[in-house]
């Protein structure tokens, strides 16, 4: 990976140091002379938009965490003296608050770019797997640290999540008890779910590192799908795409803004403003958005399957449904990468966007019908995308014509506009 | 060929992503009990714009002071907020004179006892939570200094997409306001009826409200007209004395008491608005620059 390397230490001192540790030269290879597809949409920005957002909930959470303490009786106080008496202090819990909800957007749209763009083909199994490893990590830190402010939604979605581990069977009660530090959601809870809460983002930006390196051995898949044949095709990263990317970054922030300025406490429940109680259990539990979609499907399992009861069925079903993104790119097996020129494959694609935004609409509905025969039916379509559609597809469906290269395709769009 | 491929890529998304955005706090539906759907009313901090109106907290203030706070405590109010910009802007010399007024605990104090300074919370009127229920029939009087916004209005669809653009925040307020005007002295003919089809029955000791979730509510009417004496402005011009100003007045109060820095975190949301779409524009235009010889 270091063949494109254009860099000449211009100073004795910076030839010093690349006989040592080559770092500028690392830098210029990976950050600015990196050969990619001249082609990219502006989907692709949301890879350097999540990068973004990793970085302001990691900076955001560190001041926090000055103030913040982890304890049954203080820590729902200690939030609102953040809010309250931190010079800026409504503004950084503000932006960490609304900072999860945006980084699971930029998440969401990046998967589903790369669902769309069959980026998880070969070569890039193992970049893709890495991204669904980053996604599963997130969501584990985002549900912690909702835990953290100890409102009644804190309490209670911790209280019915963590019931998913008592389903295992044999040590499943072990496991609760040993993720709760006791029989039910307390003060050691909170206090390990902070530590791990801080913990989680580091071993996050670990997995960025390796998903990069993933991704800058095999280079950037790009709209068609069509492999880099030459140099024509690409430009170098830098300034083409650091400006783009740049450019993508400032364009996001404007309705992070909005949120974090003008409506910071929109994408939550107002239960979460009354402290946790363990004696009185809120009317609805609803977690947050972002886990909707695998929430209706833990919930759309109600009933036993053989000798599984239905409670270890909605779990295998939420663990299925995860697995499902992990073998995505053996599941898929058709040559075409690109979306665009599957004629079959984007009608399902379409519909299963929609499933996946009905699967979250669902998660907020109150258990009753018809949100449950319609969480059953969306489930079920969501593993039939994945484990009959797409290998059917790869096998039945007559592709368009694939351009002979990017620059070939490039040209063609210009003609025709 | 491919272009349109694109295109029609990109309205789905697009179309996916409004979506997503609207569905992402998709209201938990309405259970049958929770009565009739709460007014909005014109707060002057409501919208984007919206700032608290002085004279309206200073009015809030003291009906909790004279009414409420006989039985409500709001532990993470400091006298000192009550001069703070933005607020009631009461005068220094006022805050002091107020929390000499009020005793709190010190255990460092003679007696455990001292009379109170800015620096000071605003003193609970009970010492726990089991002597606030043993006063009030079970029913514990909820602490305000969050409950503004610890209460909010579910709203239909497709009100709730709309909420996320127009960046709508006071639903505790149209609640409490509601709350306070929504008391019958006899259960209503249309009140629900229970589960098993027989009228509805108002616990003893209970009342009834036409927003309270399943309407029985331990706190006795609070409010009426003329129970509390506004001072008459230098002009001669009097505030109404009614139930509808108290309690527009007073869910005013409390929800600056719940988010006391609203005003000043809006000012700041336009600078950096403005910075982000000037920034942006910019960026834009440098962008299209490096591009400009590029075929993509």
């Amino acid at each position: 990976m270091s063949e494109h390397s254009t860099y000449v230490p211009g100073t004795a001192v910076e030839k010093w140091l690349d006989d040592r540790l080559p770092v500028v030269r690392f830098a210029k290879e990976h950050l600015m002379d990196f050969p990619t597809p001249k082609n990219l949409n502006y989907w692709w920005t949301f890879g350097a938009i999540l990068v973004m957002c990793l970085g302001v909930q990691i900076v955001t959470g560190i001041i926090l965490a000055m103030h913040y303490v982890p304890n049954v009786a203080l820590a729902f106080d200690s939030v609102e003296h953040i809010r309250r008496d931190i010079s800026g202090g409504r503004v950084i819990q503000a932006t960490h608050a609304v900072g999860a909800s945006m980084f699971f957007v930029a998440l969401y749209i990046h998967m589903f770019r790369g669902l769309f763009y069959g980026s998880y083909k070969a070569p890039r199994e193992i970049l893709w797997i890495l991204g669904v490893v980053i996604f599963l990590l997130t969501t584990a830190t985002a549900f912690m640290g909702y835990i953290l402010p100890w409102g009644q939604m804190s309490f209670w979605g911790a209280t019915v999540i963590s019931n998913i581990f008592s389903a295992i069977p044999l040590v499943g009660d072990s496991i609760k008890q040993l993720v709760l530090g006791g029989f039910a959601v307390g003060n050691p809870t909170l206090n390990r779910f902070f530590s791990l809460h801080y913990l989680l983002p580091f071993i996050i930006a670990a997995v960025v590192a390796l998903h990069i390196w993933a991704l800058h051995v095999p280079g950037n898949n790009n709209p068609i799908g069509v492999d880099v044949k030459d140099s024509r095709d690409t430009v170098p990263f830098h300034p083409y795409y650091t400006m783009k990317d740049l450019f993508g970054m400032v364009l996001f922030m404007i309705p992070f803004a909005w949120f974090v300025f003008f409506a910071p406490d929109i994408l939550g429940h107002p239960d979460n403003y009354i402290m946790a109680n363990s004696q009185v259990t809120p009317s609805h539990i609803v977690p947050e958005w972002y886990l909707l979609p695998f929430y209706t499907i833990l919930r759309a399992i109600d009933f036993n399957i053989l000798f599984i009861d239905s409670k270890l069925g909605g779990v295998i079903a939420m663990g299925g449904a995860m697995a499902c993104l992990l073998v995505v790119p053996w599941l898929d097996t058709s040559k075409v990468r690109s979306g665009v020129f599957r004629p079959m494959f984007r009608w399902f694609y379409g519909l299963f966007v929609i499933n996946f935004i009905a699967l979250m609409y669902l998660g907020a509905q109150e258990a009753a019908e018809p949100y449950t025969t319609l969480a059953k039916v969306c489930t079920a379509f969501y593993f039939l995308y994945f484990l009959v559609i797409l290998p059917v597809l790869s096998r039945i469906e007559t592709p368009k014509p694939l351009p002979t290269s990017i620059s070939e395709s490039v040209l063609g769009n210009k003609a025709h506009a | 060929m491919i272009g349109a491929g694109n295109m029609n890529m990109h309205k789905l998304i697009i179309a996916a992503a409004a979506l997503v955005a609207g569905l992402a706090m998709a209201p938990v539906a309405q259970a049958a009990e929770a009565g009739p759907h709460p007014e909005r009313q014109a707060w002057s901090f409501g919208g984007i714009f919206g700032t608290y109106d002085t004279n309206q907290l200073q009015r809030g203030f003291q009906v909790f002071r004279e009414v409420c706070s006989s039985c409500h405590s709001a532990h993470l109010l400091a006298f000192r907020n009550l001069m703070d910009e933005g607020g009631p802007e009461f005068s220094e010399a006022q805050v002091r004179a107020l929390a000499l007024e009020y005793e709190v605990n010190d255990a460092t104090a003679d007696g455990g006892r001292r009379p109170a300074v800015p620096a000071d919370r605003w003193p609970s009127p009970f010492a726990s939570d089991q002597e606030a229920r043993d006063a009030n029939g079970g029913a514990l009087p909820p602490d305000f200094s969050v409950l503004a916004k610890a209460r909010g209005v579910k709203d239909p669809f497709p009100t709730w997409i709309f909420n996320y653009f127009t960046a709508y925040q006071e639903g505790g307020p149209d609640y409490i306001h509601a709350l306070l005007n929504g008391y019958h002295e006899e259960v209503p003919e249309d009140a629900p009826h229970s589960s098993d089809g027989t009228p509805f029955q108002l616990p003893e000791g209970k009342h009834y409200n036409d927003y309270f979730p399943g309407h029985a509510i331990g706190m006795a009417p609070p409010l009426a007209d003329g129970v509390v004496d506004y001072a008459e402005a230098e002009n001669g011009t009097a505030v109404p004395e009614t139930l509808e100003q108290y309690s527009t007045d007073v869910a005013a109060f409390m929800m600056w008491v719940a988010e006391p820095h609203l005003v000043s975190r809006k000012q700041t949301g336009f600078a950096v608005l403005i910075f982000l779409v000037l920034f942006a524009g910019l960026m834009y235009g440098t962008k299209r620059k490096i591009w400009a010889g590029i075929e993509h």
